[in-house]
């Protein structure tokens, strides 16, 4: 049961070519040019103060009620999740790259779901197995031909990225994975934000940040904008499965700043193919529905018929392009895991360009040489189930004892197609609050694109940190924590 | 505004007003207890209380003996009372936490950290250690969630659901008390009762709602049973009165009234109107238990009606026969 040693990973804040970065030394002479003004800031905090700052953070979020009932928790309780004060910055320039390249992406994968659902151009041109898509679980055969407007289906996209070293490049950022259904957190980035503004306003005396506040304006627009062209003032609503989903706080949360109505399934109706809302004042037509449901639950009438979320003949109301649904129903075809390695494809196929942030090299075990050599190297590798969420159905290898590597290795050989790997990248990480003092913690980044007439991002994402020591998992149902992610001005 | 939006809105301030009566019958009671009186006095003060709630059998279903500690925590901390204080509170809280986009922040802040706070007391056990304190501070609590709404809410149809519920649940509670506490008396007909006895029972009648002072400025006299119904049905200066809820629940039925609630509106109009026609003597003549067991049954038909007309259909407890 050997470890091997790890890379040294790329650390965010400190220039660590050469030396090990000790727990509690942040030398601001090492400092990357960007993050020179925090260091020495963070250099003449007292101890005492950050701590009393921390705590500060910690009550606020859980007064506000920004808390989560974890699934499967037995006591019930609600549980913040951990804030960290140590932000996570980029440079302008090296933000304005980033931002290119997840527009392009975004454009061309929305060109994909258009394509799918229609004339099927990248099938026929055998770029992509038919079968991948067409008996993908999350392929909507009642959305072939349906039109949606300005062609969009990924209204709004979660595409999580990381800073790796791999191989000779160092640093060098990763599209870890697609989030196209309902990706959720930006109300993190927005409450962070706010967080760090109230507890450390010197901070953003001394630094030029980019704001991030006008998301939800720009999240309106998109809305409102995709909806049928006969609604003068479109009625938008947020559609929510209700307060005890683990992300209620973020769907009441959009709601408010954007000054509409959250609907739950039993507030709506559906009749003459128009979905309407219960109100004092009597039915309203709704226009627009962000949906914060899986498509699964969505009409019981052509999908799970025992669901209560949502509404019945909602799809029809759809098709009749009465409604507006975003994100559109079927867009999980182009965010599986399998589909996943052809994205580059994909931009070359549609824009006719090089894909401008790759993918993480990645291993599809349903290619029977590519199976061989994960099943060789699994120890080496992270295999991921190509229908897991919230880093479940995962193998670190390098993390696993022998017993857990064999167990999975037969999971794998069972189901081949179910499973892709990639190699251990060396994640970038970030000084993080941990129990012994600051220390590096492995982190990735959120961004969200909004598409619609045009493709907009606000400057910044939400960051999340691992907390255990090593650990590469920073999702918050496992005990991931956040932070406040700034992108200087130029 | 969505009907479910209202409906929890006007739970959500339904039960803190039922958790502040609450608070105040029990303060009120715990004082009382303090004095000296008789063994049957205090049971009957306690038995009284739960009559109010119309929690009598759920009571005597779980132990046989009405005693101060007992009762206390029954109504207080017991979960399986759907009426106790702490259940109120979390029923104010998690109404709230449904609607918390339609309501400032600040008054979503007051009523979650009510519930917080009121945890933390519970787990230190203050029911044994100072109770009264609790009662204080659960009323106060609810003068801040009040100040806060009034201060802070725009001015529209959710601020006008909170006040339907706070406006008739108060008329409901204070017909209960009344009647509760008449009836009582006037089951009591032996000339071996004390008048300083009699004083301290009526008196804790008017604090139980805030209008010992009131009483003394309006009627600059002796402290009278007719005076005390005539001060909390009739008086249109006091907050708590009958009449006054009464009012504002017309009021707001016509402002938030849609093209279903005429039937609603005009049966609380009537309701007010005949109240407004009538004076104490001749409530006393006709009885007044007979009167506020006819106010009570109409002003609970005005609560489902607006139910009917503007929320979620009334999901009736088969236990405890309340929503």
């Amino acid at each position: 049961m050997q470890q091997l040693a790890r890379p040294l990973a790329f650390d965010e804040m400190v220039d660590t070519s050469g030396a090990r970065p000790a727990i509690g030394a942040c030398p601001s002479q090492s400092a990357r040019a960007h993050y020179q003004g925090f260091a020495q800031w963070l250099a003449q905090q007292p101890e005492h103060l950050l701590q009393a700052r921390r705590d500060e953070a910690e009550l606020i979020f859980r007064r506000v009620g920004i808390t989560f009932a974890v699934y499967g928790d037995s006591d019930g309780t609600e549980r913040t999740i951990p804030f960290d004060i140590v932000p996570r910055i980029f440079p302008a320039a090296e933000w304005s790259r980033l931002e290119r390249g997840l527009k392009q992406r975004v454009q061309a994968l929305n060109m994909f779901l258009h394509d799918v659902y229609h004339e099927q151009h990248i099938l026929k041109a055998g770029l992509i197995p038919a079968e991948q898509v067409l008996n993908n679980a999350q392929y909507r055969p009642q959305m072939q031909g349906v039109r949606v407007p300005h062609n969009i289906y990924a209204h709004i996209a979660g595409i999580d990225i990381v800073r790796a070293n791999h191989g000779a490049q160092t640093g060098e950022l990763f599209v870890l994975e697609d989030n196209l259904r309902v990706p959720s957190g930006v109300s993190y980035m927005l409450e962070n934000r706010k967080m760090m503004m109230r507890l450390f306003p010197e901070l953003f005396a001394k630094h030029r940040v980019e704001p991030v506040a006008h998301y939800p304006d720009l999240l309106l627009d998109t809305l409102r904008n995709s909806g049928p062209v006969d609604a003068a003032e479109p009625n938008v609503v947020v559609l929510t499965p209700g307060m005890y989903n683990s992300a209620y706080f973020e769907h009441a949360f959009l709601a408010q700043q954007m000054g509409v109505e959250l609907v739950e399934g039993q507030d709506l109706f559906v009749q003459d193919d128009t979905v309407f809302m219960r109100t004092t004042q009597g039915p309203r037509r709704v226009d627009v529905i962000y949906r914060r449901v899986d498509d699964d639950f969505l009409d019981p009438e052509v999908f799970r018929e025992d669901s209560t979320l949502g509404a019945t003949g909602l799809l029809r109301a759809y098709r009749a392009g009465n409604v507006a649904i975003c994100n559109a129903i079927g867009t999980g075809v182009a965010d599986d895991k399998s589909i996943y390695p052809f994205v580059p494809d994909m931009i070359r196929f549609y824009l006719s360009e090089e894909p401008l942030i790759a993918n993480v090299p990645t291993f599809m075990c349903r290619k029977p040489d590519e199976l061989d050599h994960v099943v060789q190297n699994m120890h080496e590798l992270v295999v991921k189930e190509v229908h897991g969420a919230g880093g479940y159905g995962m193998l670190v290898g390098p993390a696993s004892t022998r017993a857990e590597i064999d167990d999975f290795k037969a999971r794998v050989l069972a189901n081949p197609s179910n499973y892709i790997a990639q190699p251990t990248l060396a994640l970038s990480t970030c000084p993080t609050y941990v129990e012994a003092g600051i220390a590096p913690r492995h982190i990735d980044l959120r961004p969200f694109v909004l598409s619609g007439q045009h493709v907009r991002m606000v400057p910044g994402g939400l960051t999340r940190v691992a907390l255990k020591e090593g650990s590469l998992v920073v999702n918050s149902s496992q005990g991931g924590g956040t932070k406040d992610t700034w992108v200087l001005e130029h | 505004m969505l009907s479910r939006t209202a409906d929890h809105l006007y739970w959500m301030s339904r039960y803190t007003e039922r958790a502040e009566n609450l608070a105040r019958m029990l303060d009120v009671n715990y004082q009382m207890s303090l004095l000296p009186q008789s063994v049957q006095t205090i049971e009957r003060g306690w038995a009284a209380l739960l009559e109010i709630s119309e929690l009598t059998s759920a009571f005597t279903a779980q132990q046989s003996t009405i005693t101060p500690d007992a009762v206390m925590r029954f109504m207080v901390s017991d979960t399986s009372n759907p009426s106790s204080i702490m259940r109120c509170l979390q029923g104010a809280r998690e109404n709230a936490r449904a609607v918390r986009g339609s309501i400032t922040t600040e008054l979503w802040e007051t009523i979650n950290t009510t519930w917080l706070e009121a945890q933390r007391f519970m787990r230190e056990g203050i029911l044994k250690r100072a109770p009264a304190e609790f009662f204080e501070w659960v009323k106060f609590r609810s003068h801040l969630i009040r100040g806060v709404h009034l201060g802070t809410m725009m001015r529209g149809e959710a601020y006008d659901f909170i006040q339907l519920g706070t406006f008739l649940e108060r008329a409901d509670n204070t017909a209960r008390l009344l009647d509760v506490k008449f009836l009582a008396a006037s089951e009591v007909h032996d000339d071996d009762t004390d008048p300083v006895d009699e004083f301290y029972y009526w008196t804790a009648i008017l604090r139980s709602v805030s209008a010992f002072e009131n009483y003394r400025k309006v009627y600059r006299d002796v402290i009278t049973p007719e005076r005390i119904a005539e001060l909390m049905v009739f008086s249109p200066g006091m907050p708590r009165s009958l009449v006054n809820c009464l009012h504002e629940v017309v009021d707001t039925l016509s402002r938030v009234r849609n093209s279903q609630s005429s039937n609603t509106q005009s049966a609380a109009l009537r309701l007010l109107s005949e109240l407004r026609d009538l004076n104490i003597e001749e409530i006393f003549e006709k009885g007044l238990h007979e009167y506020l067991t006819e106010f009570l049954s109409r002003i609970n038909a005005v609560g489902s009606g607006i139910s009917q007309d503007f929320l979620l259909p009334l999901q009736v407890d088969p236990e405890t026969q309340m929503p």
